[in-house]
């Protein structure tokens, strides 16, 4: 069993574009933390240096990056390019959102290990993060 | 650990977050860490901002940091946030108040959970601070989860503790009360642009009137942070109320009080550590049962456990 001080798994949500909706990311962000995770939600329109930059400074297991604007595959690239400039290259990257199927394996190709999409159930993400988290 | 510690002294801020959490999550190597970076602190103005859910602490925080930046100072933040009493999980949403600070190389924020401290800070938080310290920043922001009448632990980890206060929450007899107004050493009224603020600053003026002759009546700023208005009247309230406990020679006082509550409250988390360890989930059990029964009384319960470690 798990204590309040013991040491948990940390993810930063983030919503890297323009567009505006949140409530996909809220929604995992509470599945999460319901889940026993400590959750760092940076809000709407975060460019990929202030995500990378986050994810260093909180140094997080996990980065989940929402979209629904369809530029994942312009701007999930630049995200990557920003942790790895920083030299955080042992994260976790899963994304969620309106992402056609047929972008799945260019997103794997980048690092995403999952790919959430409209419909899925929030204890799956949980599952997810805490099946692929090394801890 | 010591190539950890080598790229921290050398300023690689992914050092001091990786150094944060092993700190953070109170692992052996965290305690190794600490030990060898204690002795490059004490440099830091550590500076507690407390207040009310929604009272504007965050953006508070970010306002004044980028006056701090402004002023060419390095400034680090630790911003708690709670943690649920049930599943430990925690939503840490502070980062979203600070995003003019997101890409700035001198400032790095860090969020932690309160993963089950009373008093609106974490278990951890005067090692994290340590850790920040070390790092060389001229000033550490330290934001509590949002605190009601009686969270007043901020006190004893920062050197000067600001509370914010909105106009429109509340009478004069909310601020005659004990607690949290008596560990201000600085008093914001933010949102000064609502109804109220003028009437606000009254009524605290009034109140430390009401104050002994001769002592310390803390400054009364009035601040809009969402606008940034009102931080440079708040950073220079800060730094003379630093610049009093230098001339009065309070300071190195001040830092023996601090030290003490936070070597008690180690040596306290120690000894429950130890009893947990000692005593068996049954062994407990069968205690408190008779506590429940009515059959013990919780003292004697308590000082049976303390005495089984040798305490």
């Amino acid at each position: 069993m798990t204590t309040p001080t013991a040491a948990k798994i940390r993810v930063l949500i983030a919503k890297p574009g323009l567009d505006g909706h949140d409530r996909g990311a809220k929604v995992v962000a509470r599945a999460l933390r319901d889940g026993g995770c400590e959750v760092i939600y940076t809000g709407i329109r975060q460019t990929p240096e202030m995500i990378a930059e986050a994810a260093l400074q909180e140094d997080v297991d996990v980065v989940g990056l929402s979209i629904l604007s369809g530029a994942h595959l312009e701007l999930f690239p630049r995200v990557v390019e920003e942790l790895k400039k920083r030299g955080v290259d042992d994260v976790l990257l899963f994304c969620g959102g309106i992402i056609p199927e047929e972008d799945t394996n260019a997103l794997e190709g980048l690092g995403f290990k999952a790919v959430f999409r409209p419909g899925t159930n929030t204890q799956d993400v949980v599952k997810f993060v805490y099946e692929h988290v090394k801890k | 650990m010591d190539q950890l510690v080598e790229r921290f002294l050398k300023g690689d801020r992914r050092a001091l977050a990786r150094v944060v959490t092993r700190v953070e999550n109170q692992t052996d190597e965290g305690r190794e860490y600490l030990r060898a970076l204690f002795p490059h602190g004490g440099r830091a103005h550590t500076i507690g901002v407390t207040g009310g859910a929604g009272s504007g602490k965050s953006t508070l925080v970010g306002a004044l940091a980028a006056e701090y930046r402004r002023r060419g100072k390095r400034v680090g933040i630790v911003a708690v946030d709670p943690s649920s009493p049930f599943t430990y999980g925690a939503i840490l949403g502070d980062r979203i108040r600070m995003q003019d600070l997101a890409l700035d190389e001198g400032v790095f924020m860090r969020s932690m959970a309160s993963r089950g401290a009373i008093g609106g800070l974490a278990p951890t938080i005067d090692d994290v601070v340590a850790v920040l310290d070390a790092f060389g920043f001229d000033f550490i922001l330290i934001e509590t989860v949002g605190a009601g009448q009686d969270e007043v632990e901020i006190a004893g980890t920062a050197l000067t503790t600001v509370l914010v206060n909105n106009p429109g929450t509340g009478d004069d007899i909310q601020a005659l009360k004990a607690g949290i107004i008596e560990i201000a050493d600085v008093l914001v009224v933010n949102k000064a642009d609502h109804p109220g603020a003028d009437v606000l600053v009254s009524q605290l003026q009034a109140l430390l009137s009401l104050a002994p002759a001769g002592s310390r009546r803390p400054p009364i700023i009035k601040t809009t942070a969402v606008k940034g208005e009102g931080m440079e009247a708040l950073a220079e309230a800060i730094d003379a109320h630093r610049q009093e406990l230098e001339s009065s020679g309070q300071l190195e006082e001040q830092r023996a009080i601090d030290a003490r509550h936070q070597v008690l409250g180690i040596a306290r988390a120690i000894l429950l550590e130890r009893i947990r360890v000692s005593t068996s989930d049954e062994e407990l059990d069968a205690l408190v049962r008779r506590v429940a029964a009515r059959d013990l009384d919780p003292h004697s319960a308590a000082e049976a456990l303390v005495a089984s470690v040798g305490g």
